[in-house]
């Protein structure tokens, strides 16, 4: 072996390391830098089909899929990162977990119900992309479809329901708490009434922006391209559980609402203003927004509530408040709420078994494609 | 093995090597490879088994040695001297033993033991059990008998472990003492870390010893070989004869081996704990073997699992030659490029080399000679060809059963006797027929790379049968592979 200084051998490797750390934040398009969508390099869509819905999993070993906050490797592992076609009327579904299709496989999903009824309009092939991603938060779809933007859509459908419009509940999804400079960008940019200096929005770090800090989101990235293996040997993209406990039908006796309590529910208590923010970032591309369907329990207290997630009257007066809405800014929506029969429900209050969301299905494309 | 540790015995290493005496390092090395022992022992559901099974690792290798080290010394003050160091040695062991066990009375800082040590009364009753076994055993040493004895326990409970119907019988029987339900009993409860190894290393002990090819050791020595840290659990199998050159020469670590064993450390790791770990998330295994649809794709699995194994493995080898580097043990190499090589004979000179080395040496060599003794007048009974198949179907079948008593790891190790034969009479067959290959150095060179594929190829559909649990499952994915 020649002649090595091991004191020159661990300079060098010291300061190496210290460059590719420094010099990481600056290059890197790690979740917490940029406000702006950028393209990800992505073996999605290329080697492996893109997948249908968003990277989303607790148990990735079982359902070869994982959880992670970078939206730019997200988006560019789902398959309206595929080129548009010129015939193609691109259409977005934005939403919680029953978008997503919790417990459905993606043949059941309701994009791919949207998808198998072969719409057209004007000679253009309607494709329906499901960007559903399974948390509670109007300000989440909102961070979602500023990205969605970047993929041309010519329709935006987003489904909400009360439980995703409380102040308290915008910052709580995980994936907006991992993305607190886009988000605190929207905020200031839509003057949404959330509050940026929210420690659930705290800046990431210098170290934590280092090579090092960013050691888990690299790693999450690596494993979602190992995952397009799986994905495209296995078309699974989920954990299906071998059985669930349907929807809690005997309920408690309690009417509040997120420290709400009757007889009013107040516009304001909602963040109405996000959806107003949706619309605008949208600009020319229409927006429509359905109302989706909740489990209406026949069980115990059901004359205080309609389900687990809310009191009648809570429930009653978001929907005069959203159809208020609507008529006010001129938005168009749908009102689905009690489309779905109590047999249609898998393990929550809004998760639909395949054949509720074809009839969801059906309901969106004859009041959006049929009128 | 996991990272933390890693790091643990790097670091560990890294002082033994550098500010060890001569008179020390045997000390520190023993006492290190015993506590490594302990604490990497994983969890068992069976009380204190996972205090009990490396208890057991030290009092079977204390047995052996004990039985095989020499009786009599003729240099009367050697002898004393001997006996007092192994007299040292002893105690330190039982010692040792006797701290991890009263860790239990150190909360919140317990234990070294992934579970709470047994009361201590019972360890120094197993202490003074093992130590009443050892001082027989040395009256005995040596004898044929008795050594014998001792290989077929090993062996015994080398098929007990290996056996899923035989663990868990086992497990029934040790929860039924330990007043423990027997309804959860698992094959899985006897998971006894190092064993393999550990019984590899004290059978080829016995067999020298029988032999007569066993050197002099002291108890220090042997215990050291036996249970070294850095290839207790994953090998390579040195030869003690080797391994002792090794240990008995003076080493201070200098510059030099550093930086060559913290290289293979680095090639190690990164082949374990990035290659390895990252190719098992997409590697053929018995779920997605049926949730792929694809041919294309399950060949992709496949591959995957070939590569997986392959740098899982030879990366646990070069973090336990880094190591022993940095101790001055030159642990002997197991893998050489085994994917590169044209035919399954020259796969299996390079493929977990030491234990087919270990089989060659303890098994087929002696089977095939003693198959060739078989005489009918001035000839052999059996043809070559026959004394050859049993050797090498027989030894591959060993190899399978080693990784488990199943049908499909015996499958797999058929698949590859088969192989090594085959290749074996096509050697022979094609040698005089495709010498003129020797003149078109081209040609050559490309049907070098055929075999190489074709032998990459049969080595990898040979990896269905050790993956998957069941031979009808293999045997479907091995249709699905093909089209069907």
């Amino acid at each position: 072996m020649q002649n090595v200084s091991a004191r020159r051998v661990l300079i060098k490797a010291l300061l190496i390391f210290l460059a590719a750390n420094l010099l990481f934040p600056v290059f890197s398009s790690s979740p917490g830098k940029g406000a702006e969508p950028k393209a990800s390099p992505s073996l999605y869509n290329f080697v492996f089909p893109g997948r249908q819905r968003l990277p989303y999993g607790d148990q990735p070993d079982l359902a070869y899929n994982l959880s992670l906050f970078d939206l730019d490797a997200m988006f560019a592992s789902h398959i309206i990162a595929a080129p548009k076609a010129e015939d193609e009327y691109r259409v977005v579904l934005l939403g919680d977990s029953s978008v997503w299709g919790f417990l459905l496989e993606p043949q059941d999903t309701l994009s791919a119900y949207l998808n198998a009824a072969g719409l057209s309009l004007a000679g253009r092939q309607v494709t329906f992309y499901n960007l559903g991603y399974p948390t509670m938060s109007v300000t989440k779809d909102l961070l979602l479809l500023e990205h969605a933007l970047a993929y041309q859509p010519d329709l935006i459908i987003w489904l909400v329901t009360l439980e995703s419009l409380p102040r308290d509940k915008q910052l709580s999804s995980p994936i907006v708490q991992h993305n607190p400079v886009p988000v605190r960008t929207l905020i200031e940019t839509y003057a949404l009434d959330l509050d940026p200096a929210d420690p659930a929005l705290e800046n990431p770090s210098f170290w934590q922006r280092t090579l090092v800090g960013q050691r888990r989101p690299l790693a999450d990235f690596l494993r979602l391209q190992m995952y397009g293996v799986m994905w495209a040997a296995t078309s699974i993209d989920q954990y299906y559980p071998p059985s669930y406990d349907s929807p809690q039908s005997d309920l408690e006796a309690d009417d509040s609402f997120h420290g709400l309590l009757p007889p009013t529910l107040q516009a304001s208590d909602l963040a109405l203003d996000v959806l107003q923010a949706g619309v605008q970032m949208a600009g020319e591309v229409p927006v429509l927004f359905v109302n989706e369907p909740i489990y209406i329990s026949q069980g115990q207290n059901s004359n205080i509530r309609y389900n687990f997630f809310y009191p009648r009257w809570a429930y009653d007066q978001y929907r005069q408040v959203l159809l208020e809405t609507c008529q006010q800014k001129d938005w168009d929506c749908l009102d689905a709420w009690d489309l779905v029969s109590l047999g249609e429900y898998t393990n929550s209050a809004i998760h639909l078994t395949p054949a509720g969301e074809k009839l969801l299905a059906d309901q969106i494309s004859q009041v959006t494609f049929k009128k | 093995m996991s990272l933390s540790h890693l790091l643990v015995f790097v670091i560990l290493s890294l002082v033994l090597g550098r500010i060890a005496s001569a008179r020390w390092r045997g000390r520190f090395l023993l006492a290190a490879s015993g506590l490594a022992m302990y604490w990497l022992q994983p969890a068992i559901p069976i009380r204190h088994l996972d205090f009990w099974l490396p208890t057991a690792t030290l009092a079977l290798s204390v047995l052996v040695w004990a039985s095989t080290a020499p009786g009599v010394e003729v240099d009367e003050d050697k002898r004393c001297l001997q006996q007092r160091q192994n007299r040292i040695t002893a105690l330190t062991l039982g010692g040792l033993v006797l701290v991890i066990a009263l860790l239990r009375y150190t909360q919140p800082l317990c234990c070294l033991t992934p579970t709470i040590p047994p009361a201590v009364h019972q360890v120094l009753l197993a202490l003074a059990l093992a130590a009443g076994i050892g001082w027989a055993a040395r009256r005995i040493s040596g004898r044929r008998p008795w050594l014998h004895a001792l290989t077929l326990v090993l062996l015994a409970v080398f098929v007990v472990l290996k056996s899923e119907f035989l663990a868990q019988a086992a497990s029934s029987g040790l929860r039924l003492l330990n007043g423990q339900p027997t309804a959860t009993a698992s094959a899985l409860d006897l998971r006894w870390l190092g064993f393999s190894y550990v019984a590899f290393r004290l059978i080829h002990s016995l067999r020298d010893r029988l032999d007569g090819r066993l050197p002099e050791l002291s108890l220090e020595e042997f215990i050291i070989y036996i249970l070294f840290f850095p290839a207790f659990t994953a090998g390579p199998i040195d030869r003690v004869q080797r391994f002792i050159q090794d240990l008995r020469r003076p080493f201070r670590l200098g510059l030099e081996d550093a930086l060559a064993a913290g290289r293979r450390l680095l090639i190690g790791v990164f082949n374990k704990f990035v290659l390895a770990d990252f190719l098992a998330i997409i590697a053929l295994n018995a779920v997605n073997a049926t949730q792929a649809h694809a041919t294309g794709w399950l060949w992709i699995l496949l591959y995957a699992y070939a590569f997986r194994i392959y740098f899982d493995f030879a990366g646990y080898t070069d973090i336990a030659i880094g190591l022993g580097g940095l101790l001055g043990i030159r642990l002997p190499e197991n893998f050489d490029h085994p994917y590169q090589k044209p035919n399954p004979t020259l796969f299996w000179n390079s493929w977990h080399m030491t234990l087919a080395q270990w089989l060659r040496g303890y098994y087929f060599n002696p089977l095939t000679r003693s198959l060739r003794m078989i005489k009918q007048g001035q000839s052999s009974l059996l043809p070559l060809p026959l004394i050859i198949f049993i050797g090498q179907v027989t030894t591959m079948l060993f190899i399978g059963l080693w990784h488990g008593l199943t049908w499909n790891f015996a499958i797999w190790g058929l698949w590859h006797g088969l192989g090594l034969f085959i290749h074996n009479r096509y050697a022979d067959w094609s040698r005089p027929r495709l010498a003129w290959l020797d003149e078109r150095p081209g040609l050559k060179r490309l049907s070098e790379l055929g075999s190489v594929l074709l032998n990459f190829h049969f080595v990898t559909l040979g990896w269905v049968w050790f993956a998957l649990p069941t031979p009808a499952l293999a045997w479907q994915t091995l249709l699905k592979l093909f089209g069907g």
